[in-house]
């Protein structure tokens, strides 16, 4: 049973599909509960692997599955292989807990063709956990390009007015530059097979080993970074993001932020990093650069966004530009703040959107001026929504604040010192747009007669929205629970990026966790 | 003059020819037996075609790893003839399957179809399994002449009229060049054996640089690219495929498209191998135009045919790169990639000949609007075919793509991969735009007239299921592809 965990978690939901598309047509409630109970099932079935502790004290792989699944002669070979490490654990975690909670998001927002929604977001969450936990490139890009496909539809046929725009706009980002990084990884197939390193089909591990030339590095890098950059996104090639976003139906705009953007993110540790440490070492200003700006000019333009989705939209790519930053810093405390971050980020703005989708569900209308005083007649979403919303700009004892001081210290502590300094600014802008937000949609006066008779959130939107909340707190509270699993397998990322070892590992990382639950005890 | 003929009829081995002689053959009795029927009164004929195709894919198979040569040479049933010849005989016959109900619907039910297409199709394997320049000529005549009647098979519409037309005179035009070639070539070498003539240049390395052998390869390039549809001698391809009854552009897309790969490949492997300094640069240009041309052209279609047209020539050229990198990976690749495109492109056009109405005005971009919800399962079995055309993983159309642009990188063609992806890239535009049509948009129709006719659908659900088993599982036959590498 356990050596097939894996497998199982993933290709459940897609079983699942199969039974929602042989159900018939018209009966809804039964095709949503079904999904929702797939989704349940699924998150049941990945929780052996959060509470194992080998992760504690392994940097390895493990639930490995391994079968040989394309095998050409004596060229090509390709590989079923799969496993998690303490760098994918969490976010294949991330993902199984997310799907239930934007399944019964749409239990009411969804009317139109129930059955090809609820297949598609099924499809999708196979293809997401196969890409977290691919070991063979080849499977990787295979799962990764998949994703596109069932997002596409989401977008494109339950979105809002400006929904085709925005879906194929996604698809073709995001194609454009995973095609580019298909070529880079044949050729990098090829590179391996030439220097007669024993290459497995395209697995990882083995090209990890490699030590390619740093010119050639240079190339394969760029191809990488690209498609990954587009997926995070970083600035300039965020533009689609907003569009996505705005115009996604709320369970998409939630699944793209918890989890799909982690892809782009996930991608440079998995692969871009560690396989070309070189050419990252080169190009590592550039991105620090890139990743500031990202930071600075998401939190500027969301300041400005008159519709609030937008506003936690290019929130996202602020977040996101921290992530980045987190990583680049290249010791512990960064990555693993990293790591937490895009935790955080998928728990924040998913909750944030999911807000965002209740009072639409409403009032039809997202535009922050037609809100206003809500907070007297929504006393409880009034919470929640303050919780997320602090939760968002990181104030202690909520998970934001961990990941970003963590990523800030990590990059203080790195040769990203300068960087950090403009990047802290991020924060403070964060503070600014989100609270501004909030003031003008939550207090004030209530003088808009259609807001005067919302009602306050039920217990199926309680039941949406109250796991995020949990989770907010008992990573701001205890955020080792996660952080002791992932240190060593990012310890042995630093070490193959930067080829020093990372010595007593656990006494860096305590005392930055420490204050938060000092302040909690 | 005794002594010739005993030596010839000592040559003679009809096993080498076994599968064209046997389809041509049913191919004259069905031409009989036409006859003596009422027109259009059953479906005999067309599975009378059905049954002598599987008879030829039969003899066809038994040859496997038993390679027969036969007529001194001239004509041969080797591994990559019989890979091939199933490509064909797969292309004739979901060809067939969904003609049925088409020829009744738009009013042609006639019986000389059937043979048409099964004579084009022994054209197909003659050239195929031609060794010789002459073979490979009379196969291609064989083949051309039955699409040219084919193409302008509705003689009451002025469009196929004009497909067909248009067909023979620049086919024609076309074949002079082929033709042309071969003699110039036969004037260098003193032989038409395509394996003689190789062996004549790689003795004789001096004559590669002679003008008329030269001369010879670019007109002999001229006339197989032409029938393969490589910009720039592409230019017949919308029309022709626009006019021409729709089961018959899915049959040209794939089955006589491939033949011209085939004999192409082996003229200018075997036969030309040694002059690939010559020809290399060439064909790495046009592969590129190829793509370019095609792809930038299909975004401003809006008649699904014509898309559907472009995106054929773009998938030449995609084929074309296999050939550019000419090593064992990119051939094989071809090869797999010419039966991956039967698949695709076949079961794209069957959704199009169920969803046209009576002269197929309908098959417009605005005509699919909303197709997804008024007719779920044919829209979902187009959008598969859709998503491997563009190369979408896990598909046929990906793997397909895969190893071609694997070949090329093995072969050291860096930027010509990178320009393949990129071309691909631009094609999910036009492809995505008709799933923008079916799914993102209002139906203005209610396709009450879509019958899910038995002989189209079995042939779109065949060409879904080949789609995804090659795209899941393509080892077993990437690995014939590379057993049939001569």
């Amino acid at each position: 049973m356990s050596e097939h965990l894996l497998s199982l978690m993933t290709f459940f939901p897609l079983l699942g599909m199969l039974v929602v598309l042989m159900l018939p047509k018209g009966q809804d409630g039964l095709l949503k509960t079904v999904t929702l109970v797939v989704t349940l099932i699924t998150f049941v079935i990945s929780l052996p692997l959060a509470l194992d502790p080998v992760f504690k004290t392994s940097a390895a792989m493990h639930y490995t599955e391994f079968v040989r699944w394309i095998s050409v002669g004596d060229y090509f070979r390709m590989n079923y292989s799969i496993g998690v490490d303490g760098i994918s654990l969490w976010l294949v975690i991330l993902t199984t807990f997310i799907m239930p909670i934007a399944v019964l998001s749409t239990w009411q927002a969804i009317k139109k063709n129930v059955k090809g929604y609820m297949a598609l977001l099924l499809l999708l969450e196979t293809a997401m956990l196969g890409a977290f936990i691919s070991l063979d490139l080849f499977l990787f890009y295979i799962f990764w390009e998949l994703m596109l496909i069932p997002m596409y539809f989401l977008i494109g046929i339950w979105g809002g007015a400006n929904r085709i725009y925005a879906a194929v706009k996604f698809f073709i980002y995001t194609a454009v530059g995973s095609l580019l990084m298909l070529v880079a990884i044949i050729f990098l197939y090829y590179h391996a097979i030439g220097t007669g390193v024993c290459v497995d089909g395209f697995s990882i591990a083995d090209f990890y080993r490699l030590g390619i030339d740093p010119a050639l590095q240079k190339w394969l890098f760029l191809a990488f970074a690209f498609s990954f950059a587009i997926k995070v996104p970083m600035f300039p090639v965020h533009t689609w993001l907003p569009d996505a976003h705005t115009e996604a139906p709320t369970a998409g705009s939630v699944i793209l932020a918890a989890v799909m953007l982690k892809m782009g993110t996930y991608g440079y540790l998995r692969f871009a990093m560690p396989l070309f440490p070189d050419a990252l070492r080169q190009f590592l200003p550039m991105l620090a650069l890139l990743s500031v700006i990202g930071i600075i000019y998401g939190a500027l333009v969301a300041m400005m966004q008159k519709d609030v989705k937008k506003l936690v939209a290019y929130s996202s790519v602020s977040h996101l530009g921290f992530v980045m930053l987190g990583l680049f810093a290249l010791n512990t405390i960064g990555i693993n703040g990293a790591i937490l971050q895009m935790i955080n980020h998928g728990i924040s703005t998913g909750a944030l959107f999911l807000i965002v989708g209740f009072i639409y569900e409403r009032r039809h209308t997202r535009l922050i001026s037609d809100f206003g005083g809500l907070s007297k007649q929504m006393p409880v979403f009034a919470t929640i929504f303050m919780i997320v919303t602090l939760s968002s700009i990181g104030l202690p004892a909520t998970n934001g604040f961990v990941g970003e001081f963590l990523i800030l210290m990590g990059a203080f502590e790195s040769d990203l010192r300068w960087f950090a300094v403009f990047a802290t600014s991020g924060v403070i802008l964060a503070a600014v747009y989100m609270l501004w937000m909030f003031q003008r949609v939550m207090y004030g006066k209530l003088d808009k007669p259609e807001n005067q008779v919302l009602k306050d959130l039920s217990v199926r939107e309680l039941c949406v929205i109250l796991p995020l909340v949990v989770c907010v707190f008992w990573i701001g509270v205890a955020p080792n629970t996660f952080l002791e699993k992932m240190t060593p397998a990012v310890n042995q990322l630093i070490e193959q990026v930067t080829g020093e070892a990372v010595a007593a590992v656990s006494e860096v990382v305590m005392p930055s966790a420490a204050p938060e639950q000092a302040q909690q005890h | 003059m005794e002594n010739l003929v005993q030596t010839a009829m000592q040559n003679v081995n009809f096993a080498a020819i076994m599968p064209s002689l046997v389809l041509a053959c049913s191919a004259m009795a069905l031409l009989l037996l036409n006859a003596f029927m009422k027109r259009g009164a059953t479906a005999l004929p067309c599975w009378l075609s059905l049954l002598a195709l599987a008879a030829t894919a039969w003899i066809s198979i038994k040859g496997w790893n038993a390679a027969q040569f036969g007529f001194a040479g001239h004509a041969a049933l080797d591994n990559y003839a019989i890979f091939f010849n199933l490509v064909f005989v797969l292309a004739a016959a979901m060809t067939i399957l969904m003609s049925d109900s088409y020829l009744h619907r738009e009013g042609y039910p006639v019986g000389e179809y059937y043979p048409l297409v099964l004579f084009s199709t022994v054209g197909a394997m003659l050239m195929a399994s031609g060794t010789d320049l002459m073979t490979i000529f009379l196969g291609l005549e064989v083949l051309s002449v039955s699409l040219y009647v084919l193409a302008g098979f509705f003689r009451g519409q002025l469009r196929s009229n004009e497909a067909g037309l248009k067909y023979f005179l620049l086919g024609a035009f076309s074949t002079g060049f082929l033709l042309y070639g071969m003699a110039l070539i036969y004037g260098v070498t003193g032989t038409t054996n395509v394996a003689d003539i190789g062996v004549f240049f790689s003795h004789h390395r001096t004559e590669l640089s002679n003008p008329l052998a030269v001369g010879g390869m670019l007109l002999m390039a001229t006339g197989f690219l032409f029938k393969i549809a490589i910009a720039p001698f592409h230019m017949w391809t919308p029309d022709v495929y626009e006019g021409s009854p729709t089961p018959i552009t899915a049959f040209m897309s794939a089955g006589p498209k491939a033949a011209a790969f085939a004999a192409f490949m082996r003229v200018f492997l075997v036969g030309l191998g040694t002059m690939q300094d010559s020809w290399v640069g060439m064909l790495w240009v046009l592969a590129v135009l190829t793509m370019v041309m095609g792809n930038f052209v299909a975004i401003s279609q809006t008649n699904l045919k014509r898309m559907l047209a472009y995106s054929s020539v773009a998938h030449a050229g995609y084929a074309l790169v296999g050939l550019v990198a000419a090593n064992e990976i990119g051939i094989s690749a071809v090869l797999f990639y010419m039966l991956a495109y039967a698949f695709m492109n076949i079961g794209a056009f069957a959704v199009l000949v169920l969803a046209g109405k009576q002269g197929e005005e309908n098959l417009t971009l605005q005509g699919f609007a909303g197709f997804g919800y008024k007719r779920p399962v044919l829209a979902v079995l187009l959008t598969i075919c859709l998503f491997s055309l563009m190369g979408i993983p896990p598909s046929a159309g990906f793997t397909g793509k895969f190893y071609i642009f694997a070949g090329a990188l093995n072969a050291g063609y860096v930027w010509l991969a990178i320009l393949g992806v990129l071309n691909s890239a631009v094609s999910l535009y036009y492809y995505l735009r008709v799933m923008v049509y079916m799914y993102f948009r209002e139906p203005e129709e209610d396709f009450s007239w879509v019958q899910l006719k038995p002989g189209a659908t079995l042939c779109l659900v065949l060409s879904v299921i080949g789609v995804l088993f090659l795209g899941i599982v393509p080892s077993g036959v990437m690995a014939l592809a590379r057993q049939a590498l001569f």
